[in-house]
C-alpha cells in the first residue's frame, strides 16, 4: 500500500523537503500543501528588484518563481489550501476546506509571518514584505513623490528603504532599538551602514520607539482609516504617505497546538530537524528551530535564504529513514550564510557572527563599508562568523574557507538542545 | 557528460555555487564567476547542489 508524506508549507522550504524527499529514496506519495496561491517563489528579490520594478502580476511571478528538479517528480501540489490543525498522535491534518488529510510522515514547513507593530492607528497605507501580494501593493502606492516611514532595520528594513529610496521617495528609517542590521552585524559595521544610508539621503531616525500611527484627519474610525505617519517615544511626529513594519516575524505553528510540542519558537526539532515529542514529524526552513552545531549556544531558528535548502537536506533523509526503519544518517551541520545589496552595495555573511562576543576588523575600514571591508567575529575565542561588505565573491569564500575550517566545538550536539 | 549553461544575464556573482560545486564553478580574482559548461556526471550532485544555492537560479542542466 502507498504511504504518504504530507508537507505543510508550499513554499521554498516546502518545494526543497519534496526534491530531497525523492531524492532520499522515497518513492510513495508526496502532498505539499500551502496557502498561497502561488507554487513556489525567490523572496530576496521582493524587497529589492522586485519592489523596485514588479511588472504586471504575470511578470512578477515569472521572475521569482522557483525551478523543480526534474528527479522531483510525480509532487502533489495543492495550493490555496492551509492546514489549520493536526492530530498528530492520529497522523491526521485538518485542511480550511474541512478536508482531513492521513499521513505517515509530516514535515512542517509552513514558515514565518511579518510582525505588526503593536500601536493604535489606522490601518490603510501600512505595509508589509513577505509575499508577492505585499510587493506589488507596496510598489503600487510608492511614487517619486512618496514619503516612506520604515520601521524596523533589520535586512528588510534597510533594503526597502534603499529601494524606495531609489525611486526618489523620501525616505524616513526608524532604527528601533539597535542600528541598522545591528543585532547580525555588529555596532561598527552598523554605524557604516547607517552612514551609507544616510549619504544616500535616508533619513534614519535611531533608538525611538514608535508609539501611534498617526490619520489622515477625518479618515479614522477604530480598525480603518488611512495612515498619514507616526508618532515616536518623544512626541515626534514622522509624516509618511507609506509605512512599511519591517520589525521580524513570527513562525506559523498555531495550526500544531494541542499536540505537546515546544512551540514558543518555531517547532523545536534535534539536529535531525525531528521534531522533538512527535514521531515521523520533521521541520524545514525558518519554523525551524534547531541546535547551531557550528556557533554552539542555544537551539535556535536561522531566517536566511539558505535555511530551507540547508534543513531540507538533513531532514527529509531523516524523515524517510524513520518511516523505512532504516538507522537515521549522521545530520550535516549546515554553515549558514546570508547577503543583503543596499544601493548596489553587497554585504556577505557566513557562519553566526549575530552570536559572537568579539570582532575584528580584517579589511578596510567599517565606518565606510562601500569601500570594502571585511570583519571576523568571534565566540569564546574561536571564529564563527564572517562578513564582507563591498568586496569580490571570492574574499568571501577565502573568509567562509577559514570559518570552515574553525570547525565543531566538541559535544555542541549534546549542549545544544 | 553532461552541460550547464549561466545565464549570464541573471547571474549576480554571488558565489553560491562555488561554494556547492568547486569541481565546475569557481570565482575569479574580480569576483566574478568563471565555470565548465560540460562535467562529468559524477559531480552530477554537486552540481544540482549549486543550481539550488543560486540565489537568483542563474544555472540550468541541459540535457
Amino acid at each position: 500500500m502507498s504511504r504518504r508524506i504530507v508537507i505543510a508549507g508550499a513554499s521554498m522550504g516546502g518545494l526543497r523537503a519534496a526534491e530531497q524527499l525523492r531524492a532520499a529514496g522515497w518513492e510513495d506519495e508526496i502532498v505539499v500543501v500551502g496557502d498561497e496561491t502561488h507554487p513556489p517563489y525567490n523572496r530576496p528579490p521582493l524587497s529589492k528588484d522586485l519592489l523596485a520594478a514588479p511588472g504586471s502580476r504575470e511578470d512578477a511571478l515569472a521572475a521569482v518563481q522557483l525551478r523543480q528538479r526534474r528527479t522531483a517528480t510525480d509532487i502533489q501540489w495543492r495550493l490555496g489550501c492551509a492546514v489549520t490543525a493536526a492530530d498528530l498522535a492520529a497522523r491526521t491534518l485538518t485542511l480550511d476546506s474541512g478536508e482531513e488529510l492521513v499521513y505517515d510522515g509530516l514535515v512542517i514547513a509552513t514558515g514565518l509571518r511579518p510582525r505588526r507593530v503593536p500601536v493604535p492607528g489606522p490601518t490603510a497605507g501600512r505595509h508589509v514584505i513577505r509575499r508577492l501580494e505585499d510587493t506589488l501593493a507596496l510598489h503600487g502606492e510608492l511614487t517619486s513623490r512618496s514619503k516612506v516611514a520604515v520601521i524596523g532595520a533589520g535586512f528588510i528594513g534597510c533594503e526597502a528603504a534603499a529601494t524606495a529610496a531609489a525611486l526618489g521617495c523620501k525616505v524616513t528609517l526608524i532604527e528601533g532599538a539597535g542600528g541598522p542590521m545591528e543585532r547580525p552585524l555588529g555596532h561598527e559595521l552598523s554605524a557604516g551602514i547607517r552612514t551609507f544610508l544616510q549619504t544616500h539621503g535616508i533619513d534614519c531616525v535611531a533608538g525611538k520607539r514608535v508609539t501611534e500611527f498617526l490619520d489622515v484627519p477625518g479618515t479614522y474610525t477604530e480598525g480603518s482609516g488611512r495612515c498619514a505617519g507616526v508618532r515616536l517615544e518623544d512626541g515626534t511626529e514622522v509624516a509618511a504617505d507609506v509605512v512599511i513594519e519591517a520589525v521580524g516575524s513570527l513562525p506559523n505553528v498555531e495550526w500544531l497546538a494541542g499536540n505537546g510540542l515546544d512551540l514558543s519558537d518555531g517547532a523545536l526539532c534535534n539536529e535531525h530537524l525531528q521534531v522533538l515529542g512527535a514521531e515521523h514529524v520533521v521541520a524545514v526552513g525558518d519554523v525551524a528551530r534547531y541546535p547551531d552545531r557550528r556557533a554552539g549556544g542555544p537551539a535556535r531558528r536561522v531566517e536566511h535564504w539558505a535555511t530551507p535548502a540547508d534543513t531540507a537536506k538533513i531532514a527529509a533523509p531523516a524523515l524517510v529513514a524513520g518511516l523505512k526503519g532504516d538507522v537515521v544518517p549522521q545530520p550535516a551541520a549546515p554553515m549558514p550564510s546570508f547577503w543583503t545589496d543596499i544601493f548596489k552595495t553587497r554585504i556577505q555573511g557566513v557562519g553566526s557572527p549575530a552570536l559572537a562576543d568579539t570582532i575584528e576588523v580584517l579589511e578596510g575600514d567599517p565606518s565606510r563599508p562601500w569601500e570594502g571591508t571585511a570583519l571576523a567575529y568571534y565566540r569564546d575565542g574561536r571564529l564563527i562568523g564572517a562578513v564582507t561588505a563591498a568586496l569580490p565573491a571570492d574574499r568571501q569564500l577565502h573568509y567562509r574557507k577559514l570559518v570552515n575550517e574553525s570547525g565543531i566545538p566538541a559535544g555542541a550536539d549534546l549542549a545544544a538542545v | 557528460m553532461k552541460t550547464i549553461d549561466v545565464d549570464r544575464t541573471l547571474c549576480d556573482n554571488h558565489g553560491q555555487c562555488a561554494i556547492a560545486a568547486p569541481d565546475v564553478f569557481r570565482m575569479n580574482a574580480d569576483g566574478e564567476l568563471e565555470y565548465e559548461a560540460t562535467f562529468d556526471d559524477a559531480l552530477l550532485d554537486e552540481v544540482e547542489e549549486a543550481i539550488d544555492v543560486c540565489p537568483v537560479q542563474a544555472i540550468f542542466l541541459k540535457d
